[in-house]
């Protein structure tokens, strides 16, 4: 590279500076104890009353909902948003859209009916280890899926990471389809469910909820974290301009393939709570459709703040239930798509547009400012 | 009704939800109808659903003295969505009885599901597994259809007639050919028939060109157990390859489709056999019946109602006439209501409908062969019907458990 093309590219990258919260370094002065306990008390300060009342909404929701609406769409968003959040961590804050999370996840779930207890009246291929030693594995396992699904699609950028992924994820699916020592071909696993631990049975609608919503919250904050910590601002910084990161000494190649091992364990713990939720998989749990379906949920919540990833997933989970209900016979489809449509359409950034744009107007017509601008 | 409930689950005032469902379910019974109108099989589903409406038509909406109210929902095939449409009807719009899936995998996953909700009847939709009703078998779940193997008994021995004695199968490779192959195969070897290779192929395979060139030369026939689609795929290429071999087909693999085939073999596809639970040219009252009222009640479905509205119909049709058994009453968590579907007896379209005690369909299979009719066009034609074909496809109970279940090397003759 000359160092005509160098300058060009700095400056550039100079020019056009992406404002983000989160990339502001630090403090550096104090002791230990000192940061730690300011550390917690910026974090209390951070509390919004929103947050407050969503935790708790969380919380108390399958106590005032029926079994149905805990399990089907409170349960669901969850576990396909905790899938979804790992394409808006990569998409969102590491500049990669990969497809395959969708895969990481199916290849957790496979990996939980291989080694776990699948029912033995089904198939003879799985181990039936003992869950806590399944699930870990299967967790295990899909993580250096996905880390090698970043070497792979490492050194590509933009629409070929899209299509790399896509390959990837199209050629699993084939594998499952027409594997049959190992992935039980078209009938894929039946009857693979939560363990009974601690005298609960996590196949109820109850104590299943309260399990997606426990990892849900920790990948939550688990990305949250992440992304303030000085691997997640070089991310980020390799995001917004990975010449100049790499020219500032950062390996950029280990930060995105480590950025798709950490997507990947979100995406897998989604995956195990996917296969639990369906009690069973097959190769069209990791099809075309499905790997769509995550995209579309990541874009629909918005890419820009880990939340959107939840809020997509329980519109989605609304829509193809209740679709049926509003536009009767063969047509809910197109409630679906017009649903899709329109919001992408009235709101590039999804739902946390929306949202932002609603907080803006209303901020406007009541009179006061938010010195917090954007939708954190 | 529906809708405000759709509003009301958005705006999160769920509480409210949990009341609608049970409100008015003493002058209504409704019934959740569950067919693919998405994916590989929407047509098949959509025809399935006209099968079911046929049923309740035919009976003005009414059975057990109530009215009938369908909910219909929808999946693509594939079990896990079956199960979370079946979990909605079931869950949320509280339906007392449930119909439905249409593929077979998703009917060992919505039975699965069915043993969660004692509660409710479930009534097979066309679905064809064995394992659903063999393996597990759920108490509440009915299938008053018979399934693939049973689909395929009496062909076997047909085609031993026709002086095919060694065969070679091309098969798409997953749990309902396997079925089919099985009720084949478990005749035809134990009266001396080969099955000297097998070849599996995916679902929706193209190209065909490797399976072709094992063919062995000197095989009598070939046993083409692939959906219309594929069929044609793989009779053009087979004929492009320079093939003459006489086939017999599955269940799925005669339709229209292959019927209007217009390459060179076409000829050739005259006298192949076939067998299925029905038969488009039964020449019964009932079947006459059945098919004026399709036609008259459907415009827009098919010239003939396809295998798929059939197996909806009879199956529906049980679900009603158990209702009306009944008198309606599905108080003391159904038990009277399943009493009456156990003893069900009744005159389908296409012969006697009855169950066996593992609640599976006991009933007649059509040997058909195709024929050329007077303007040049091919149909398929009955030559013999098997009346009574049980699930263990005519052996005694111990010796088909010792078969064991249709797989890729289950039944094997070669």
């Amino acid at each position: 590279m000359s160092a005509a093309e160098w300058r060009n590219a700095m400056n550039t990258g100079a020019a056009v500076p992406r404002p983000r919260r989160g990339v502001s370094a630090p403090p550096v002065s104090g002791g230990g104890a000192e940061i730690g306990e300011r550390r917690i008390r910026r974090a209390l300060e951070a509390i919004r009353l929103r947050h407050v009342i969503v935790l708790a909404a969380l919380v108390v929701y399958p106590w005032v909902a029926t079994p149905f609406l805990t399990f089907q769409i409170g349960a669901q968003s969850l576990a396909l948003g905790l899938v979804a959040l790992s394409l808006t961590f990569l998409g969102g804050y590491g500049g990669m859209i990969s497809l395959a999370q969708m895969t990481v996840a199916g290849i957790a779930g496979y990996m939980v009916a291989i080694f776990g207890a699948a029912s033995a009246a089904d198939t003879a291929i799985s181990l039936g280890w003992p869950w806590w030693l399944a699930v870990p594995v299967a967790i295990a396992v899909a993580t250096l899926a996905a880390a090698f699904i970043g070497w792979l699609s490492v050194r590509t950028e933009g629409i070929y990471t899209i299509m790399i992924t896509l390959a990837v994820g199209v050629a699993f699916y084939y594998l499952c389809l027409q594997n049959y020592s190992v992935f039980n071909g078209f009938q894929g696993f039946q009857r693979v469910n939560a363990p009974v631990v601690f005298g609960i049975n996590w196949r109820d609608p109850l104590a299943f909820y309260y399990l997606a919503l426990f990892w849900s919250l920790a990948g939550y904050f688990f990305v949250k974290y992440l992304l303030r910590t000085p691997f997640g601002i070089a991310l980020q910084g390799i995001r917004d301009n990975p010449r100049r990161m790499n020219a500032l000494g950062f390996n950029v190649t280990a930060h995105r393939i480590a950025a798709s091992a950490a997507a990947g364990v979100l995406a897998a713990i989604g995956g195990v709570l996917l296969v639990w939720y369906n009690g069973l998989i097959g190769p069209g749990s990791v099809g075309t459709s499905w790997i769509i379906n995550i995209l579309i949920i990541a874009v629909l919540g918005g890419m820009n703040h880990p939340i959107g990833a939840f809020l997509g997933a329980i519109v989605f989970v609304l829509l193809q239930t209740f679709a049926i209900d509003v536009i009767d016979r063969e047509r809910f489809n197109l409630v679906i798509g017009v649903v899709f449509l329109a919001i992408v359409l009235f709101s590039p950034d999804g739902l946390l547009g929306l949202w932002a744009a609603l907080k803006s107007r209303f901020a406007r017509s009541s009179g006061f400012s938010t010195p917090r601008g954007g939708i954190r | 009704m529906k809708k405000r409930t759709f509003v009301r689950t958005l705006v999160g005032a769920a509480v409210l939800a949990a009341f609608s469902g049970a409100a008015y379910s003493q002058q209504v019974i409704k019934i959740g109808l569950l067919a693919t109108l998405e994916g590989p099989f929407a047509a098949g589903g959509a025809d399935g659903m006209r099968g079911a409406e046929l049923a309740l038509k035919q009976k003005n909406g009414m059975a057990g003295g109530k009215k009938i109210e369908i909910i219909k929902a929808s999946s693509d095939a594939k079990p896990d969505v079956a199960v979370n449409a079946t979990r909605k009807l079931v869950e949320q719009d509280k339906v007392d009885v449930m119909v439905g899936p249409l593929s077979g995998s998703e009917g060992i996953a919505v039975k699965n599901y069915s043993k969660t909700q004692p509660g409710i009847t479930f009534i097979n939709g066309s679905s064809g597994a064995q394992a659903t009703t063999l393996v597990d078998p759920s108490p509440n779940f009915f299938r008053f259809n018979t399934e693939g193997a049973q689909w395929m008994v009496g062909l076997g021995e047909h085609a031993l007639g026709k002086g095919y004695k060694k065969m070679y199968l091309i098969s798409e490779d997953y749990g309902f050919p396997y079925s089919q192959v099985q009720g084949f195969m478990a005749s035809y070897c134990a009266k001396g028939g080969r099955i000297v290779g097998k070849s599996w192929v995916p679902l929706g395979t193209k190209d065909y060109s490797s399976v072709i060139a094992k063919i062995p030369g000197d095989i009598d026939a070939l046993l083409v157990v692939l959906g219309g689609a594929d069929a044609v795929n793989f009779l053009t290429q087979y004929e492009q390859a320079g093939g003459d071999k006489p086939m017999v087909g599955g269940t799925i693999t005669v339709d229209q489709t292959v019927l209007n085939f217009k390459g060179k073999r076409r000829e050739s596809l005259v006298g192949t056999p076939s067998a299925g639970p029905m038969a488009d040219s039964l020449d019964t009252p009932e079947w006459r019946k059945f098919v004026a009222d399709y036609k008259a009640n459907f415009k827009d479905g098919f010239p003939s109602p396809s295998l798929f509205a059939y197996l909806y119909y009879i199956n529906t049709r049980a679900a009603l006439e158990g209702l009306d058994a009944v008198k309606g009453d599905l108080s003391g968590g159904q038990k009277k209501y399943r009493e009456a579907l156990q003893k069900l007896a009744f005159k389908g379209p296409a012969g006697e409908v009855k169950i066996d005690e593992n609640r599976n369909g006991v009933g007649t299979t059509f040997i058909t062969e195709v024929v050329k009719n007077a303007d040049g066009s091919l149909a398929s034609k009955v030559i013999k019907s098997v009346p009574n074909v049980s699930q263990t496809l005519g052996l005694p109970k111990a010796e088909f458990q010792k078969m064991g279940l249709g797989s890729r090397d289950v039944p094997n003759c070669p």
